[in-house]
């Protein structure tokens, strides 16, 4: 699971950017515009660096954030096969943050440090999983539509210009392919059931429309960062490509469904071949980023529970190790 | 109490017999044994291998990208190495 | 009992005990200490999953009521229940939940691997299968027992404390009732007395290299196995069942 809309707020640039000389950038620039792929060792622009960190750690604490929405009905899943496949999900994501923490390590930050920054809050994540799980609904919704937006934007990830991130990124996206499957299949089997199944599945849509739809990012037009990000190759489409992509899919899917969208705008236009949709509310994305949503506090309050908690484990751990390869060197 | 993070392991997979290892990923892991477990726990979830090898990142020896000239481009002008730097005469086969 | 009896009544026993765990283990996901022990953890919950599943088949097929392993599972009552005490305690910290694993993975290994032997072959395929899981599981959570015993001093006092506290709901495994003697008879099931000398000595050969002391004889719990539970089950069931329950009959 992923947000493109994180790539946002580049910091302000590093005194070592001016010392960058313009024949290494424009070297730089030709590697990538002969799609070759940059590897670990390999000289980059600061700023490049500082974007792949940024943008990979939090891409990797989504997918370890957005394992408790999910994780949150895996005591209640209704059946043991539904438990067994999000239980299976859950672990997968909690995979995926591993590999991109992976890559992330390799510009030269350690894991420690980019948890370091989730827990302080100084590292966003997908605003997404600050939305609460309500009803068994919601795990179907989460899969039909976040995954679904999700894969839209991991997709291109996998042919992105640097090494490390591309190859996690494979990865990522050959294990998630059933993710979106399988919320589907909780959609259609709601959807086929009760009248009470068939509202629940409703309201989840209800709920996580819009945003899904915001998962996307801002609109092109403010997104300032984006120009730099496509000419690295460290993004290939643009958040309002991506989205009418996404929307163009997904539509009839719920039509199949037999579930209205709540979009009294939606509309397919004959001419493009693409539907149009109403005015997104980026009032309430922005403030969920800015930490008032339903779940922002509980989120990271959870998450920061776990790692003092297993502090001592750790510890322990580490003790083990030194004492005992002290051992086997004596 | 001092802060310390698990080391850096590499992971390399043999995905079936016949087949080298292959580069998979890292893991973090504070022993060897641990390192083995969590290999094998997050990257053969779906039966991608039959043997794995973990070994501390900080054991590796690699080359260095500012030499990838001095080290690899000599080997470009050796033509002669590859079979087809030869003309095959008509007539004879299975060379 | 009837043999017919004695094979169903076993079989929802292993299910039971597969469910009940890894209920418990699927609770604490998202808060493990490392990345790598979520992943790890998740796949152990998921072998317990799937063996409860295979379990449940197998009881509904000879039960012959039309009962899935969804029924099996989703509607019945705690009492019905017919798994280890040990198994439904709260999960506390990470070593109790290693010590829990240990001290059960022990027994259960040796149990799967007799029943590997056993005169009923379907039972014996799932054993086979299973234990092959299981096999992995113990050496993992004896692996960390013996960091957290042999890690620090805080580790080591924590990881002793579960174990003690832990022990009392040890005995329970080894005592046979009229079931696992009928088993035994019928089918050429484990013999109790054999395995519990066995997870003696491999317990203690575990708690040794871990530095930890083996608790002495002390007064043993039990009821698990004739479903009379602690209060902590009447919770796990409550929430595990709570869609089934409020909505009778729906598919999902």
């Amino acid at each position: 699971m992923y947000t493109q809309g994180l790539d946002q707020k580049e910091q302000s640039s590093d005194k070592r950017d001016a010392l960058e000389s313009a024949a290494d950038l424009e070297a730089f620039q030709k590697r990538i515009d002969a799609e070759q792929k940059i590897e670990a060792k390999d000289w980059m622009p600061a700023a490049y660096r500082r974007t792949l960190v940024r943008q990979i750690s939090q891409h990797a604490h989504s997918e370890i954030i957005g394992m408790q929405p999910e994780g949150n009905w895996l005591t209640r899943a209704p059946t043991l096969k539904r438990k067994a496949i999000l239980l299976a999900k859950v672990q997968d994501e909690a995979g995926h943050g591993l590999y991109l923490y992976g890559a992330g390590e390799t510009l030269g930050t350690s894991r420690d440090e980019m948890i370091a920054d989730l827990l302080s809050g100084k590292a966003k994540y997908s605003s997404i999983f600050n939305y609460p799980t309500l009803t068994w609904a919601d795990m179907g919704a989460i899969g039909w539509l976040v995954d679904g937006a999700a894969i839209m934007n991991q997709i291109p990830l996998c042919r992105c210009s640097y090494g490390p991130y591309a190859r996690a990124m494979v990865r990522i996206c050959k294990e998630e392919s059933f993710h979106q499957r399988q919320g589907f299949d909780i959609m259609r089997e709601l959807c086929r059931g009760t009248d009470e199944q068939k509202a629940m599945a409703q309201d989840a849509l209800n709920r996580w429309w819009w945003p899904s739809i915001m998962m996307f990012g801002p609109s092109d037009k403010d997104s300032k960062h984006s120009a730099q990000s496509m000419a690295w190759k460290i993004k290939r489409f643009s958040n309002d490509e991506l989205r009418q992509k996404f929307i163009d899919v997904t539509v009839p899917q719920a039509d199949f469904l037999g579930l209205r969208v709540p979009d009294d705008d939606l509309a397919f236009d004959d001419e493009t071949g693409h539907y149009r949709f109403g005015a997104i509310d980026w009032s309430e994305l922005n403030d969920v980023i800015a930490g008032n949503g339903p779940c922002n506090k509980q989120r990271i309050a959870k998450r920061r529970k776990a790692h003092d908690d297993g502090a001592w484990v750790r510890e322990a751990a580490i003790a083990y190790g030194e004492k005992h390869a002290t051992k086997a060197a004596a | 109490m001092t802060h310390k993070e698990w080391p850096l392991y590499e992971v390399f997979i043999r995905s079936k017999a016949g087949l080298s290892h292959r580069h998979a990923g890292s893991i973090h892991a504070a022993d060897d044994q641990m390192a083995l477990d969590a290999a094998r726990d997050t990257y053969t979830r779906r039966s991608e291998g039959i043997s794995l090898w973990v070994v501390r990142s900080s054991e590796i020896v690699a080359s260095d990208p500012a030499e990838t000239s001095a080290f690899f481009e000599p080997a470009e002008d050796k033509i002669y190495r590859h079979p087809t730097f030869y003309e095959i005469p008509d007539g004879v086969e299975n060379l | 009992m009837t043999k017919d009896e004695t094979l169903l009544a076993y079989v929802l026993r292993l299910g039971d005990n597969a469910l009940i765990l890894g209920q418990r283990m699927i609770e604490v996901v998202t808060t493990y200490p490392e990345l790598e022990e979520e992943l790890a953890n998740a796949n152990l919950a998921l072998d317990y999953i799937g063996q409860a599943r295979l379990f449940y088949t197998y009881a509904g097929k000879l039960e012959g009521k039309n009962r899935g392993e969804d029924a099996l599972a989703f509607l019945r009552d705690g009492g019905e229940f017919r798994n280890l005490l040990l198994l439904e305690q709260p999960n506390g910290h990470f070593g109790d939940m290693m010590a829990r694993q240990v001290l059960f993975e022990s027994f259960y290994l040796l149990q799967l691997e007799a029943l590997e032997q056993c005169d009923d072959s379907q039972l014996a395929e799932i054993a086979v299968r299973a234990a092959k899981e299981i096999r992995y599981h113990l050496r993992h959570g004896a692996q960390w027992l013996v960091r957290l015993g042999d890690g620090t001093d805080t580790s080591h006092a924590r990881v002793q404390q579960s174990i003690t506290d832990y022990w009392q709901y040890t005995g329970e495994m080894f005592v046979a009732d009229n079931v696992d003697q009928a088993f035994a008879e019928f089918f050429a099931g484990p013999d109790l007395e054999a395995i519990h000398q066995q997870w003696q000595v491999n317990v203690a050969a575990i708690l040794d290299e871990a530095t930890l002391t083996m608790p002495g004889d002390e007064w043993m719990a039990s009821g698990g196995k004739r479903g009379r539970h602690s209060e902590h089950l009447g919770y796990l069931i409550a929430e595990m069942q709570f869609l089934q329950r409020a909505y009778p009959g729906a598919n999902w």
